[in-house]
């Protein structure tokens, strides 16, 4: 069975692991409540996309 | 190459997936409303589309080409009397889709579908405004989205009582056809 030669150094562990990382989420704000909501989406909080209310306030 | 594979299969049979856009075309015109998944939503609004179309073509023919297609009768007769002649000006784009999110359970985004300008009062109002709009080939969402807004500060109650139907009707839709 192959196995590896030697340990993987912290410094070569860490440099592997660079570019394991999250990235958040492109927010943007809503222009009635000024929450951060999704792009392109009904803002969650206030219920309205393009300035008219799509989502009534008692579903939110 | 990705010839003859337009639309989306949806994880179903061809029948399933007829069946299902059957019912969720009858619902929809029915309501004019319907929360529903974001890929069905984008394939409904094809369908309803060429409805609206064989709608405004009017004749015998087109009537029966929608009764084959649309379940209940009443909604092919609505379709040709009520729907149709709205949008008589309009040269397609019938259909909008507001994206909602994400739905907790499944984590599938939802959207909202529904017809372009309401029915209750919007039809005086609206038209000068759509046709000019029309003609110069401007950006549909801004002026229909002012005349929407006329119709929500005027008649919020029936827009109320318009969306928990959809909700249901949606529901419902998918229980038939699964």
């Amino acid at each position: 069975m192959a196995v590896p030669k030697k340990k993987t150094s912290k410094s070569r562990k860490n440099m592997r692991r660079a570019h394991d990382f999250l990235t958040p989420p492109n927010a943007s704000t809503c222009p009635q409540c000024k929450a951060p909501k999704l792009p392109h989406r009904a803002c969650p909080s206030c219920g309205t996309y393009k300035g008219k209310e799509v989502l009534k306030a008692e579903d939110l | 190459m990705r010839h003859n594979n337009a639309g989306r299969r949806l994880g179903r049979t061809t029948s399933h997936r007829v069946a299902m856009f059957r019912n969720m075309v009858t619902s929809f015109l029915n309501h004019e409303k319907i929360t529903t998944t974001d890929a069905k939503a984008k394939e409904l609004r094809s369908i309803a589309e060429k409805m609206i179309t064989l709608g405004k073509k009017g004749d015998l023919h087109a009537m029966r080409q929608a009764a084959a297609y649309i379940r209940d009768k009443k909604v092919v007769t609505k379709l040709f009397t009520t729907i149709a002649p709205r949008y008589k000006e309009r040269p397609g784009g019938y259909t909008r889709i507001i994206k909602l999110g994400i739905r907790p359970g499944d984590n599938a985004p939802v959207s909202i579908i529904e017809l372009v300008e309401e029915e209750l009062k919007a039809k005086s109002e609206s038209k000068p405004a759509k046709k000019t709009t029309a003609k110069k080939a401007a950006p549909k969402p801004a002026p229909a989205a002012t005349v929407q807004a006329d119709v929500l500060s005027s008649e919020p109650v029936a827009e109320e009582t318009l969306k928990t139907h959809v909700v249901e009707g949606d529901e419902a839709c998918e229980a038939k056809a699964d």
